[in-house]
């Protein structure tokens, strides 16, 4: 099995790591021929104006829309930014993007870095794929400068919101899945586990 | 447990996204839209770049409020501001006008030539910067989220950045071929604490991200710091002080990503316009050279 991430810009190294330690080979994605073979892709947090502005340039957009429709793609932040149908609050101008989920984000939903934050997320569907060596009960995830979900279409799944019903952080549409935070940066696999789940079932 | 605000994770984990990526010096609205459109992953919001604070000189203080907020309009990327070595009330200014980093740096006129700021005290990030793997862990041990190893700022001459990228990357190097018991008496020659010299040799690397910043004017100068080892880079007076900004932004931002492949670099190079005039940091007198403040 290969799982691509695409290392325009940002944290595409934890990924890679996260990726390893479950024993997945995951190649680094930068042009267009680096889709090739793979059997999914993550597209990592990071600035979506930029990695959208180098897709653009290298001829990256058209092929992450095509390999996007067919394989399992996972966007975590900027990543789920980029998955999103529509996106609110961009930059003047708007920004490129990939598409796929159909979902309304807003992006920087939380404000500015000061009030980035960490927050225990209740996510029923990881219970599917944790292993007795992984952390128990919520998922613990790292929220910086996050977009959020604001509005979800009729074939969209809500894995997760932040505690008192607040705010949708992760979801699912079929062999797409979308997190708000960062999983790369959390020390526990088991997102990353359901995500290649997601893969091994498609 | 409720969300919690202002930890260590959550500022290290901006500098995280801002790896493979470009953070680029701007002094008013029109250029930093102009470099978020050359894909630049933050901006740094400024009065004066550095090669016009080494002109016209006299005192370099942190930004008028005014200037930043109007960048902060601007823009939709993370923004960053500085503030003088040791300044923490203007580091309070900014954090109460919301930049998303600050940058304690030499470039601005240091306040205290004794202490740092003790940047624990802080919801918002700080980048500081090093010559060497002690400076780089003495900042990051006063709550540093993210290192840049210094330039010389404002000159277009890369050789400082490449002087101090390689003294930091050599020190963690050597570290990693240490018994033990050596890295006591070499954390003491480091002057850093020994808890962080320890964490450095089991990770490989600097505990926090770590860009080069000064004297980077051309796209092969940021895919020359790349190679040697840094997260990414900061491009202060060389885009702006050039004759096509806009297009030397985006063929910097292009490079960084790209910064093995001799092929792109080629092609991004080509036809960019005059670079930044420059100024070699041999011919400068040692008193005019900024890398040097910090302790």
């Amino acid at each position: 099995m290969k799982i691509g991430v695409l290392a325009l810009q940002g944290a595409f190294r934890e990924h890679i790591l996260k990726l390893q330690a479950l024993g997945v080979d995951a190649p680094e994605v930068r042009l267009p021929e680096h889709l090739d073979d793979l059997d999914a892709l993550i597209i990592p947090g990071g600035e979506s104006t930029t990695m959208g502005k180098l897709a653009e340039s290298f001829g990256l957009l058209e092929p992450l829309k095509a390999f996007t429709r067919q394989k399992p793609a996972w966007g975590t932040c900027a990543g789920l930014i980029l998955l999103a149908n529509r996106a609110v609050r961009q930059k003047k101008g708007g920004q490129p993007l990939i598409g796929g989920l159909d979902i309304t984000v807003d992006r920087n939903f939380f404000g500015r870095q000061v009030d980035s934050f960490e927050a225990d997320l209740d996510v029923p569907a990881l219970a599917e794929v944790a292993r007795p060596e992984d952390p128990d009960g919520p998922f613990h995830a790292i929220f910086i400068r996050a977009p959020a979900v604001v509005e979800v279409g009729p074939e969209v799944q809500v894995l997760a919101r932040l505690p008192e019903n607040g705010p949708i952080v992760a979801v699912r549409q079929g062999h797409l899945l979308g997190t708000a935070f960062h999983p790369e940066l959390s020390d526990d696999l088991r997102f990353h586990r359901y995500f290649l789940h997601m893969v091994q079932t498609a | 447990m409720e969300p919690i605000t202002g930890t260590f994770t959550v500022k290290s984990g901006l500098a995280e996204m801002l790896k493979g990526g470009v953070i680029m010096d701007v002094t008013n609205a029109e250029q930093a839209r102009i470099a978020e459109e050359a894909g630049a992953v933050a901006v740094m919001a400024l009065e004066r770049v550095p090669a016009d604070i080494r002109a016209e000189g006299g005192v370099a203080r942190m930004s008028d409020p005014e200037k930043i907020l109007e960048i902060m309009d601007a823009v939709t990327i993370p923004v960053m501001a500085k503030v003088r070595i040791g300044h923490f009330v203007e580091a309070q200014i900014l954090e109460y006008l919301g930049v998303d980093f600050i940058d304690e740096s030499e470039v601005l006129t240091p306040a205290d030539e004794e202490h740092h700021i003790n940047k624990w005290d802080f919801k918002v990030p700080f980048v500081c910067g090093c010559r060497n793997l002690g400076e780089a862990l003495r900042r990051i041990n006063e709550g540093a989220a993210m290192i840049r190893t210094k330039g010389e700022a404002g000159t277009g001459d890369v050789v400082e950045a490449v002087r101090h990228a390689r003294a930091v990357l050599g020190e963690i190097r050597r570290l990693q071929t240490m018994a033990p018991e050596e890295m006591y008496a070499y954390a003491k020659n480091l002057g850093a604490p020994y808890q962080l010299v320890k964490l450095t040799a089991e990770m490989g690397r600097l505990p926090v991200v770590n860009f080069a910043a000064g004297g980077i004017a051309t796209p092969a100068d940021a895919a020359l710091m790349m190679q040697l080892g840094v997260d990414g880079v900061f491009v202060g007076s060389g885009i702006f002080k050039s004759g096509n900004p806009a297009k030397r932004a985006a063929a910097i931002v292009k490079a960084v990503t790209h910064y093995r492949d001799p092929a792109i670099l080629a092609e991004v190079s080509r036809n960019l316009g005059e670079p930044m005039v420059g100024r070699t940091v041999e011919s400068m007198p040692e008193e005019e050279r900024i890398a040097y403040r910090g302790w």
